[in-house]
């Protein structure tokens, strides 16, 4: 394994999945914020939950390129589309999955059945993340498949 | 649709609503002031509302629960009472830290006092300021449509009926009882959906320490102490929190006559406002506020140095362009609608006075200049002394071509005096003070000269002209005249003869009349200040007293009133007139205490 290769880029690919995901924030196109969201695991304070979970996201997106770059290591090579397609993979598992099991994991979060209560109020994202914007499968994706993209295109096994 | 004066508001200063006294809100713009409206009614009957009333209620009662914003509406039925309690719920910094907090949300708590009571509500969401209706869900979270990326989440116990965009329900309230309805916006991030039920009792709490605490910090002890403290608690609700910009209004296009087509769009934040606001607040006490406003003022106004536009939105960028939303037939009829505000293309050369008088007042509030406000307002000492000859539309913004306004003139004045004031205390460096006292003085002989007329033995409104306006009240304000001298005196008693609209009441120009206008709200305060600046202070106590009873129900003022009725007539509550009482109030307390006429401006 490229060690510093993996540094390098898996927190290059974070910061642009990060950065993604809040240019369609910003634009209106989701309110999915994964940082926000990790946060409330730690603190109702919504400054401290954005700033909380910026970090914790970024140490999430760098631990996780592991798994990206196990897969460049077992294949011996990494190409923009290989890692594009672990993107592509990934996103899915997050908005069919990932999504849906949330409510049971984070402390602060409602569920479709069961109804906000003192402690849970967020909402939940619910099947492909829709409660959050028509349009945040879309943002997700793109965002995840860039994830991809960067770490196929330039991690370079050994 | 119900009288501009029949509402009362509630924000979170960051958006606010209008409750009307049937327990409607009939407007709300979210997720800010001056965002398209979610519930439009006061403009078109088919543009939205929220309504929680009794079925049958004979008798309203209504006022906010003590210094707070939060209303409480108590209905009056054969059977029974309900008090209705509307608040955005808010939290102090602290509680926020442990709280997990909607972005936007809209509180209403029905309680029944008394008997019973059989309860209709109605929820009728038309964003896009009427023009859209949305398709609701209910679901186990609540009934929901998405606005944009955001969404908009009605959650209550009563079960809902959905037809067409609109969610009604019906029941009933024994004594001892209560329900909380809430609507949330998830505007940019996850929603948070806050539970009803006891924690809607503990939102409400929170908010009436909120602005209970609040309260606690105006420092003010003159006149009309309650009046005061509920133009401030006004006052506050038209800040933008998060920038500390002031908004005129919470409303756009409420008509200055009955069923006229002079219709604006009040939802920005006026420059000719500032040195008044910042006054204002701080004569209060409110420094913290006063201080956030200033320094909005001074980072807005960066991007157009050292030229000044007329009117900001709260985050310092220009504006929409100026349109007419023609699908809404307005208040009462009165046509066109418009969204954004076409003065912003105006030239009024009163905005630099008020900029440096503000930023003065900050500085003698213990503020420092950084280097580039210090470049800024040089700047405009510069700009001041090469504009100050020019036409312009001046501050009552009519649409009629530029002329030399006396007002205007007088202001650029005030921005020279207060430069040169600052440069002489050390707190402003770098500045030409001997061209920025000599250009002063030349503005000073040119007023005196072109500005008087003889023969009406006045100050007039325009240079070379015969008409008075009620902005020459503000010329001792500013420090330009003594309230007690002989020319102003003269003044006084011109503009009470031309513009008086009885009952204390005055209109800005004589045109207003002849338009069949309403009196300006704010101008009977400026003659009740002008009286007690010139020490002139029985007058100006009886005065300012049967100004403040012109009020409505709870305390609120419009941009003006109709001189037969005393009615709110134009947009609502208007920060402009709310700025005159307590400005008045302030001056009127501290001659009150010092006696006699003040030596220098308010």
């Amino acid at each position: 394994m490229n060690v510093a290769s993996w540094l390098l880029w898996g927190f290059a690919a974070t910061l642009v999945l990060t950065g993604l995901l809040s240019v369609g924030q910003g634009l209106g196109l989701t309110r999915m914020s994964l940082p926000f969201i990790l946060g409330t695991f730690f603190t109702p304070d919504r400054d401290r939950a954005k700033l909380v979970g910026f970090g914790v996201h970024l140490a999430n997106g760098w631990l996780f390129s592991l798994l990206y770059v196990a897969f460049f290591q077992s294949w011996h090579r990494a190409t923009w589309w290989l890692g594009a397609i672990l993107g592509a993979v990934q996103a899915a598992i997050v908005l069919t999955t990932g999504m849906r099991l949330l409510p049971g994991l984070h402390p602060r979060m409602a569920s479709e059945t069961h109804g906000p209560t003192p402690t849970r109020q967020l909402e939940p994202p619910g099947f492909l993340a829709l409660n959050y914007g028509a349009r945040t499968a879309l943002a997700t994706f793109v965002a995840h498949v860039a994830y991809g993209l960067i770490l196929g295109a330039f991690y370079r096994p050994v | 649709m119900e009288a501009v004066g029949d509402h009362a508001i509630i924000g979170d200063c960051r958006a606010a609503a209008l409750v009307d006294r049937e327990g409607a809100i009939d407007w709300l713009c979210w997720p800010r002031f001056d965002s398209p409206s979610l519930f439009g009614a006061l403009l078109d009957d088919r543009a939205g509302h929220w309504r929680i009333a009794p079925v049958g209620a004979v008798r309203v009662e209504r006022g906010y629960v003590g210094p707070t914003n939060v209303l409480r509406t108590r209905f009056l039925t054969p059977t029974g009472r309900l008090a209705l309690y509307d608040l955005m719920p808010v939290a102090s910094e602290a509680g926020k830290k442990s709280l997990l907090l909607p972005e936007h949300e809209i509180l209403r708590i029905a309680a029944c006092e008394a008997g019973e009571v059989e309860v209709a509500m109605s929820y009728a969401p038309r964003p896009g300021f009427g023009r859209d209706v949305p398709a609701l869900r209910d679901g186990p979270l609540g009934v929901r449509f998405e606005l944009g990326a955001g969404a908009v989440v009605l959650r209550c116990e009563p079960r809902c009926t959905l037809d067409g965009g609109t969610a009604t329900t019906r029941f009933r309230l024994r004594a001892g009882e209560d329900t909380a309805f809430s609507l949330t916006l998830a505007h940019q991030w996850p929603g948070v959906l806050p539970p009803i039920g006891p924690n809607a009792r503990q939102a409400l709490e929170r908010a009436l320490r909120f602005w209970g605490d609040w309260s606690a910090r105006c420092r003010y002890d003159g006149p009309a102490r309650e009046a005061v403290l509920r133009s401030a608690l006004a006052l506050d609700l038209l800040v933008y929190a998060p920038s500390g910009a002031v908004v005129a209004a919470a409303t756009t296009s409420l008509p200055e006559a009955a069923g006229g087509n002079r219709n604006w769009d009040y939802r920005y934040c006026w420059l000719r406002d500032a040195s008044l606001t910042a006054r204002a607040l701080l004569g209060l006490g409110f420094v913290d506020e006063a201080r956030a406003f200033v320094s909005w003022l001074l980072q807005s106004t960066r991007l157009t140095r050292p030229r000044l536009a007329t009117l900001y939105d709260v985050h310092g960028n220009a504006p929409p362009r100026e349109r007419p939303i023609a699908w809404l037939s307005g208040h009462r009829g009165a046509r066109p609608v418009r969204v954004g505000n076409a003065a912003v293309e105006q030239l009024q050369l009163d905005v630099y006075g008020e900029v440096v008088d503000a930023a003065s007042r900050f500085a003698g509030a213990g503020g420092a200049f950084d280097r580039t406000t210090a470049s800024m307002l040089r700047g405009f000492g510069e700009q001041v002394c090469r504009t100050w000859r020019s036409p312009d539309e001046g501050m009552w913004e009519p649409r009629s071509g530029r002329r030399r306004h006396t007002h205007s003139t007088v202001l650029c004045w005030t921005a020279l005096d207060r430069l040169a004031g600052l440069a002489r205390s050390g707190r402003l460096t770098r500045l030409p003070v001997d061209r920025i006292e000599s250009c002063r003085e030349e503005i000073r002989r040119e007023v005196e000269t072109r500005a008087w007329n003889g023969e009406l033995e006045s100050y007039v409104a325009e240079f070379g002209g015969s008409e008075v306006d009620a902005s020459l009240l503000l010329l001792p304000w500013y420090g330009f005249a003594r309230a007690d001298s002989e020319r102003m005196r003269a003044t006084h008693d011109r503009i009470v003869s031309e513009l008086d609209a009885g009952n204390g009441l005055l209109f800005r120009r004589r045109e207003d009349r002849d338009r069949g206008e309403g009196a300006f709200g704010a101008c009977g305060f400026w003659r009740a200040e002008m009286l007690a600046l010139g020490g002139r202070l029985d007058e100006a106590a009886e005065l300012f007293e049967r100004l403040c009873a012109r009020s409505n129900d709870v305390g609120l003022f419009a941009e003006e009133a109709d001189p037969a009725s005393g009615a709110a007539i134009g947009n609502f509550p208007q920060a402009f007139t709310h700025v005159g009482l307590v400005n008045a109030a302030l001056t009127l307390a501290e001659r009150l205490r010092h006696g006699g006429p003040a030596e220098g401006p308010a």
